[in-house]
């Protein structure tokens, strides 16, 4: 069935290597051609033995790449690691795809799942392993060939070498002989090889995926052509729990071009020869949905409901944090200060709608979707399909944006469920304005945080209130729910205050159930939480008659997180005056405690327009500790890109709901920030241990707090409510 | 209705409907994918090509409109990927997801086709209608500024 697409599609990259010729290859994993690798491992030859590593006898080294791409470069990274420890040379390596099976599974999340800028930290030390493993089975074979201890051979690029006698022999000789040991050697901490003496991880390799990418070659779910495919969509209905009723089918049905219509469960899916065809249809849709849960939603009311839940002391939420006893200690205090925040709903538009190709045969199903969880894609295609799972054949393609939207599958089962009414293979592509109205937001939220302070005004306890519809229904099920004890990580991502001097701390999260469609959203929650942390911070510093720099250097009890907010305040020239412009600051952190967190410190100038209410953002200065930064050009890209996702989210991002309709529909009413509105970005990546920490999304919670703070300096006026619109700006100002 | 035009340099003739958007002639019938969908309103650049050396939406021109011209999608800039805007693509290393980059080259290569140096400002002017949802947008400015130094 793969022969539908071309093999080369399906590689991630063909920096020159060419696979297999000499037809006797060495695999750690498996015999047979390395072309087939992938394949052999998606029927389940794989298992106990190495699956990331193989070696061709003329040196073309394969390297499996576990995770799905998504444009944050982890198909240069992974593999990456895994040619440092092997000591390849990385111009003879090729990168492959991995399939979808449980020997590539991530330590953590004990899948494919890509989330919360945990896929480099997770892999880190499975990848290091393997590749150390690989070339351990390396230097075992020559040893024996050559009849020296293994203890004498050292290794250079691709090449095992034996000072001793100045022999030296390629990897791809080796893999002529070398026999796979039927227990790979173990590898202990020590025998990893020392940072110090690292060649590829830190020297900014190019990414694999850039050249495919600037010439149109890179293939997305949404351009696959599968022979005698037919076009489909899907009209997602307007509410969480609302069903087609009834729709105008033989209307659809008599549209030129239109093969079925179909309703589904939450959907009306159209099928047709082409894709104009059926988005012509689609606009023709007339159906007449049941009401499902948050009929009557408007968000407008949620705001002010969600305010009032948090400033209800009768209104128990799920605890989710707590160090001490703060509302004690808040009760004791000398003074408490307090401040409301709110943040709208939020839209990940990735660049490409929603999209999956499935042919569902008698045989099984064969799938093609970009998919930030592609073990679940699986799950769910063949439980859509009404197969066993051995019978999906899944092709893990490259995500045109992802940012927490393709941690939902429900494209797949779409695009599945469309073949399987037709019989044929369908490539389902939504629509701009079905993928927006059918979003998954990020929850509106108002937030309440209450600070006790002492006579000498030193903060004795925190209380941080949180109301938000849940995500982890929608994302993992009741289930998973109660097994964490109630506790939403994801909404609540971000209240913990680990790094600042806060003797007792206690965050709480009110259950909201308005029926919204919600999401994780790049960041997760730090768009909000931080936001409300960041500002109460400038606000300490303000009624103490301190600077927000030296009030939050003297708060901090971490050495990491002093010196970002130093570095970044140096690198703005902090003290420096500017006419008719202010700066302000934040700290954000990203991480969980067993795995560490990664830090930033971010300082926005901005001046503002008073008339229109308009907010410039001119600079943002970041530093940022990321512990060990393996691509250091990527991790600015990194920061660079959540900085102008999360400015989007400070200035202009927002949906808002009416009667539980969406009002946005396309970027002219949901704007995205733009290049004209880019301020200038500089970032400074510091190196602070061995460990790479997270990246992908630890920018996001700076320029909300950092802009808020930077208008307080500018005006004395507080900015509550993200976005900062102009009309938000001007009531502020009033 | 057949309509021939000129793509990338070739003869074409594509039976569809006079109001069948190019962009999805050129993916869809045509199989040239690196041209993508993003918003279908114009509005996101995504689907950006050339149509008699001008730059315009694909997914707001017809089909209807195309006949005789010529059109350049990202699959006929170059022979080899080497037009310098894609080398200067690599050497700073733009893309993230890189979904929306076809739409920013070929939006780029018709400002160095008309102002061999732009400053900043015409850059940023000249590009503004190009989303990019990764935030590349200052890896984009200097890989302009570099294929127009560097030619």
């Amino acid at each position: 069935m793969n022969k539908h697409i071309d093999k080369k599609a399906l590689k991630v990259s063909r920096r020159g290597f060419v696979g297999g010729a000499a037809g006797v290859s060495f695999s750690f994993a498996l015999g047979g051609s390395l072309l087939d690798a992938g394949e052999a491992l998606a029927q389940g030859a794989s298992g106990k033995l190495n699956a990331y590593v193989t070696i061709a006898t003329d040196g073309g080294i394969v390297i499996m790449t576990p995770a799905p791409e998504m444009g944050q470069g982890v198909n240069t990274v992974l593999p990456l690691i895994i040619a440092e420890e092997l000591d390849a040379d990385w111009s003879k390596v090729k990168v492959q795809q991995a399939p979808v099976n449980a020997a590539y599974n991530h330590p953590i999340f004990r899948g494919q799942y890509q989330v919360a800028s945990l896929t480099t930290r997770g892999y880190w030390m499975p990848l290091r392993t393997a590749g150390a493993q690989a070339r351990r089975v390396l230097l075992d074979a020559a040893a024996q060939r050559w009849g020296v201890p293994v203890t004498e051979l050292t290794t250079e690029p691709s090449m095992v070498v034996h000072a001793g006698s100045g022999r030296k022999m390629g990897y791809g000789e080796i893999a002529g002989f070398a026999q796979t040991p039927e227990k790979l050697p173990e590898i202990k901490p020590e025998d990893l090889k020392p940072v110090a003496r690292f060649r590829l991880l830190g020297k900014d390799v190019q990414r694999i995926d850039i050249a495919e990418k600037s010439s149109g070659k890179m293939l997305y779910a949404s351009d696959v052509q599968v022979p005698g495919m037919l076009y489909g969509t899907i009209a997602r209905a307007p509410r969480r729990g609302s069903a087609p009723k009834s729709f105008n089918r033989d209307e659809i049905k008599a549209q030129p071009g239109i093969v079925e219509a179909v309703a589904f469960d939450d959907a009306v899916g159209i099928i047709g020869n082409t894709v104009e065809a059926v988005f012509a249809a689609r606009h023709k849709l007339k159906a007449d949905w049941s009401e499902g849960r948050g009929a009557k939603n408007n968000s407008e009311t949620e705001t002010q409901d969600y305010l009032a839940h948090v400033r209800d002391p009768s209104r128990k939420g799920v605890v989710v944090r707590q160090t001490g006893d703060a509302n004690a200690a808040i009760a004791g205090a000398a003074k408490v200060v307090s401040g409301e925040y709110t943040t709208d709903y939020v839209y990940h538009a990735q660049m490409e709608p929603l999209s999956c190709t499935a042919s569902v045969t008698p045989d099984g199903v064969e799938v093609w979707a970009g998919t930030q969880w592609p073990t679940k894609s699986v799950a769910e295609a063949a439980k859509a399909a009404g197969v066993g799972p051995e019978k999906v054949k899944f092709h893990t393609m490259q995500m045109g944006g992802g940012f927490g939207r393709r941690a939902y599958v429900e494209y797949v089962v779409d695009a599945v469920m469309l073949s399987k009414a037709v019989g044929k293979p369908v490539k389902m592509i939504q629509s701009r304005e079905d993928d927006l109205r059918a979003g998954k937001f990020r929850p509106l939220t108002a937030q309440k945080i209450d600070v006790g302070l002492d006579a000498n005004g030193k903060v004795v306890g925190w209380r941080h209130r949180i109301a938000a519809e849940s995500v982890y229904p929608d994302l993992y099920g009741q289930a998973r729910l109660d097994n964490d004890k109630g506790v939403d990580f994801i909404v609540i991502a971000g209240a913990d205050m680990p790094f600042y001097d806060v003797p007792a701390h206690v965050a709480d999260h009110i259950y909201e159930q308005n029926g919204a469609r919600v999401a994780a959203w790049r960041g997760i929650a730090a768009g909000y939480t931080n936001f409300a942390i960041e500002a109460m911070i400038d606000d300490l510093a303000r009624q103490a008659g301190k600077d927000p720099v030296e009030y939050r250097l003297a708060l901090f009890k971490d050495p990491r997180g002093k010196k970002v907010i130093e570095r970044a305040a140096q690198l703005a020239d902090w003290g420096r005056k500017r006419e008719g412009r202010a700066l302000g600051i934040s700290f954000a952190k990203l991480g969980i405690p067993p795995v560490g967190f990664s830090m930033i410190g971010t300082v926005a100038e901005i001046s503002l327009d008073r008339p229109s209410g308009k907010i410039k953002v001119h600079n943002l200065w970041c530093a940022a500790d990321v512990g060990l930064p393996l691509q250091p050009s990527n991790i600015v890209a990194q920061i660079e890109g959540s900085l102008v996702f999360s400015l989007g989210a400070a200035l202009k991002e927002r949906i808002t709901t009416r009667n539980g309709q969406v009002e946005q529909s396309n970027f002219h009413d949901y704007e995205v920030l733009r290049m004209s509105e880019m301020p200038e970005i500089k970032v400074e990546v510091i190196s602070s241990g061995p460990i790479p920490l997270p990246v992908g999304e630890l920018a996001i919670g700076g320029p909300i707090p950092a802009v808020a703070n930077a208008f307080l300096a500018l005006t004395g006026k507080r900015l509550t409510a993200a976005p900062f619109t102009p009309d938000r700006v001007k009531k502020a100002l009033a | 209705m057949a309509v021939a035009f000129t793509i990338n340099g070739k003869a074409a003739s594509v039976d569809a409907g006079p109001n069948t958007p190019l962009l999805w002639v050129v993916r869809e019938h045509l199989k040239l994918t690196g041209t993508k969908y993003g918003c279908g309103a114009g509005l996101c650049g995504a689907c950006t090509v050339h149509m008699d050396g001008q730059a315009v939406a694909s997914c707001q021109t017809m089909l209807s409109a195309v006949a005789g011209k010529k059109i350049t999608t990202i699959e006929g800039l170059s022979e080899k990927g080497d037009h310098p805007l894609q080398k200067a693509w690599v050497a700073e290393q733009v893309p993230q997801c890189g979904y929306c980059q076809s739409g920013q080259i070929m939006r780029a290569a018709e400002l160095l086709a008309k102002t061999k140096t732009p400053s900043r400002e015409q850059i940023v002017t000249h590009m503004d209608g190009n989303i990019c949802r990764c935030g590349t947008y200052p890896r984009i400015v200097r890989a302009i500024e570099r294929a127009a130094r560097e030619g």
